[in-house]
């Protein structure tokens, strides 16, 4: 096994093998895998030569899923079988869905799995049983990675999925969730206007402000960003994460409806007018007019001749509910439109003129559109998921993302009190006291919210939890502190602490409308892969590669800084923790091998932090340096 | 959580290598920022193990608290008080300055005004008169914390700029109000 030849100690570790890592962007309408080979980001294909997989899940009653366009064939035949646009439906609750009646599924909706008091994440009735939008989406991942390994020629290491920019935590989760459900590491959840500013960036070696207007399948993102040599910073975040190019779909397929007089159609007949309405959607774009014909189920004919002015005007306020986003974003980034330089587009759905239209009356410039706007996402998601990967030195570029929308907490008379504001930099941490308001009050709980509006009930609501344990005391005397800490996917933990009797509550949020680990678990048991893979030899080799990558980057961290940051005895300890892993890493017993890694890790807490703290007073030194170069 | 060293915990003045004073020299904030964020983000540790990337969240997260605070006025000012040992008794002292409350009321009520009327040039002009005496405590503050070190003026002024933040976002959602 290649991956497990290593290096004598002391020796100079064996060179960089190239890391496979992929980008993927998980669609509305389409999803895309890529990768860098030889220093290029290529979007892989499908053995037909096609790039774009369309984001369409069939579930047969034979329990064959199909995926793509395979499954694309089926939707008209099999409607409440035939899964598309799924992304909408990630980390939702039914009531947030609108108006039901007009997509073609049987919903289910369950109780949250967490805490029961809020709803969970809806879920759909098929042939193959109720699926939950994590378990499609991980369908459609697992199809890419499979593609990917085929043509990279083995398991990758990881891979950046990208996620519009304003999904929020609950939608974030269930990315990630599905990633893991279709046997992928993730390196990072990046944004997709992030992802798509540094393909386009990087590509331009662009300096400057710059907007990425990016408007998916079914969602809106607009993000203001700062260019500078290697610094790619978010300034500010906005959009819809229920507003894309299916809506324009349905304005027309709306229009139809009413032209014939026609309502409450069988589920088929739905599914065949919203392909027709996207067609001739597609058609608008260079045609001034377009003709939609269908026949339905009860032998009526539609036939409609639709111009683009007409179109334009019938969503012309979808268009305005974007320029608003954008003139928030910009007013958060304290910006006018005269401050940016460029406008990116990105998404399919930009290619309709009169949005191009629009945005270019907007920023009083021509929009750019040099880039694929179906695949730049995925080409700059695979240029980071590269670096992540550890295939660059790492020192290349500096990505400063953001958190779109305000996270807080329930306080009395269900206001929310703002913990986290929209636009903080990522990783982010911040903490808060609160206190009780009865005496002896012994337990409080504690509900997370996200979202900018002051009541809860307008808000997301996140997660619930008791901070349970306090001690007795007259109301207002304890001190609650709340810390909600974001990492750099995005995504929220909390813990709660009684100051005075250090009482400790914490979560990853997850409940409402996240998968417990314990749901991933029996996903992963119910896939028909976890037969065909030999799940316990996977997390064997799992284990293995990461044993390995350990033992290497401990093995470099000696020879560069052991001798100036340790003495004797605490090298001789971290190697003799080294030698108790080499020791086991070529065995089958996976446990063992985790139990040496984690006393390896133990091991060396110390000598990272004493690495890290050179490396930060490096940072300064090394500027000062150049400030008396300059 | 594991142990942080002195290092992590030390002051954002020192962290950010900056004396420790109002008047600050923004461009070496940020250099300072950048130069940090280059040794400790996440994005340069994913590939590393678990205790990294967990070391490196947390320094970047403290990098960034620092940067947050150190950059904006009223935050710098809190925490430099914070520093002395002073307390700014934004909850506790509500007693405010005859004429500062007044002019607060006149303020609101223009604001009401303009969002009644859907008046977004009243509005504007309401904003910049708010930036306007923003600017000039900012000054004020400058001089009681740099040259004069009178700390209970200093928190006096960092309890009026607290009133003008909020309604300085207030206009904010205004025009949000407005736009939709």
């Amino acid at each position: 096994m290649a991956l497990l030849q290593i290096s004598e100690p002391g020796l100079s570790a064996a060179p960089h093998q190239h890391r496979l890592a992929v980008g993927i962007d998980l669609g509305t309408t389409n999803s895309l895998v890529a990768t860098v080979r030889s220093g290029i980001s290529t979007v892989l294909n499908d053995e037909q030569g096609c790039a774009l997989l369309p984001s369409v899940v069939h579930y047969a009653a034979d329990g064959e899923v199909l995926v793509g366009q395979a499954a694309q064939e089926e939707q008209s035949a099999y409607p409440h079988n035939t899964i598309v646009s799924v992304k909408r439906f990630m980390g939702r609750g039914l009531k947030d869905v609108g108006d039901v009646s007009n997509l073609p599924y049987r919903f289910v909706e369950t109780s949250s799995s967490g805490s029961g008091q809020a709803p969970g994440m809806l879920q759909l009735r098929t042939a193959a049983g109720v699926k939950s939008p994590v378990e499609v989406s991980a369908e459609i991942l697992r199809v890419l990675r499979v593609r990917a390994e085929q043509a990279l020629g083995g398991e990758l290491v990881g891979a950046v999925i990208t996620v519009p920019a304003y999904f929020d935590d609950a939608q974030r989760q269930a990315t990630k969730d599905a990633a893991k459900l279709a046997g992928l590491n993730v390196l990072r959840l990046l944004n997709e206007p992030t992802a798509a500013a540094i393909a386009y960036g990087l590509d331009n070696a662009s300096e400057g402000v710059y907007a990425v207007y990016d408007l998916g399948g079914g969602t809106f993102d607009i993000s203001i960003l700062r260019l500078s040599k290697g610094v790619f910073e978010v300034l500010a975040t906005n959009g819809d994460s229920a507003l894309g190019g299916d809506d324009f779909d349905h304005r027309i397929y709306c229009w139809l409806l009413e032209k014939n007089g026609l309502s409450a159609l069988p589920a088929p007949d739905i599914r065949s007018l919203l392909t027709h309405a996207r067609a001739a959607k597609e058609q608008l774009t260079d045609h001034l007019e377009t003709r939609a014909t269908a026949v339905l189920s009860s032998g009526e004919v539609i036939d409609n001749v639709l111009t683009r002015a007409e179109f334009h005007e019938m969503s012309q306020n979808l268009v305005q509910r974007t320029l608003q986003a954008l003139r928030r974003a910009l007013r958060d980034a304290k910006l006018t439109a005269q401050d940016v330089k460029g406008v990116v587009m990105v998404g399919g759905a930009t290619r309709m003129p009169h949005i191009q239209q629009a945005v270019g009356d907007f920023f009083g410039q021509a929009p750019l559109n040099n880039l694929d706007p179906d695949k730049v996402v995925a080409l700059g998601a695979a240029i980071q998921a590269n670096v992540l990967a550890g295939n660059r030195g790492g020192d290349d570029w500096l990505l400063l993302d953001v958190i779109p929308l305000s996270l807080g907490i329930e306080t009395m008379g269900g206001l929310v009190e703002k913990i986290v504001p929209r636009n903080s930099t990522i990783p982010s941490a911040r903490a808060q006291e609160f206190t009780t308001y009865k005496d002896g009050q012994t337990a409080m709980s504690i509900h997370v919210v996200q979202g900018e509006r002051e009541l809860v009930s307008d808000c997301r609501s996140l997660a619930k939890f008791e901070l349970r344990g306090i001690p007795p005391m007259v109301a207002g005397a304890a001190r609650i502190r709340v810390t909600f800490q974001v990492d750099a996917d995005g995504l929220l933990s909390v813990s709660a602490r009684e100051m005075s009797s250090g009482t400790e509550a914490s979560i990853v949020v997850k409940p409402s409308y996240g998968l417990s680990d314990d749901e991933i678990a029996r996903m992963l048991q119910d896939s028909a892969q976890y037969a065909r893979d030999d799940m316990q030899a996977r997390a064997l080799r799992e284990q293995q590669t990461e044993a390995a990558q350990l033992l290497e980057a401990v093995d470099n961290a000696l020879q560069q800084d052991g001798e100036a940051l340790l003495d004797a005895a605490a090298q001789a300890r971290i190697r003799t923790s080294m030698e108790a892993l080499r020791a086991v890493i070529g065995g089958s017993d996976h446990q063992a091998i985790k139990r040496a890694v984690e006393a390896l890790n133990q091991a060396t807490t110390e000598f990272a932090q004493k690495r890290m703290d050179q490396s930060v007073k490096h940072a300064l030194t090394g500027h000062k340096l150049s400030d008396l170069e300059s | 959580m594991n142990m942080l060293s002195a290092d992590f915990q030390q002051d954002f003045f020192r962290l950010f290598d900056l004396p420790s004073r109002f008047r600050l020299d923004s461009a070496s904030l940020e250099k300072s920022y950048l130069a940090l964020q280059a040794q400790v983000h996440p994005d340069k540790f994913a590939h590393l193990p678990e205790a990294d990337r967990r070391l490196s969240m947390q320094w970047t997260t403290r990098v960034n608290e620092g940067y947050q605070t150190l950059r904006d006025p009223l935050n710098r000012a809190r925490y430099l008080l914070t520093l002395q040992g002073v307390d700014t008794q934004e909850e506790s002292n509500t007693a405010m300055p005859h004429e500062f409350l007044m002019q607060q009321m006149e303020w609101r009520e223009a604001l009401e005004e303009a969002v009644q009327a859907k008046d977004i040039d009243a509005l504007e002009k309401l904003e910049q008169r708010v930036q306007h005496e923003v600017r000039f405590l900012q000054q004020q503050l400058a001089v009681d914390l740099d040259d004069s070190h009178d700390y209970a003026a200093a928190s006096g002024i960092v309890r009026k700029l607290k009133f003008l933040e909020k309604l300085a976002e207030e206009i904010g959602s205004a025009f949000d109000e407005l736009d939709s």
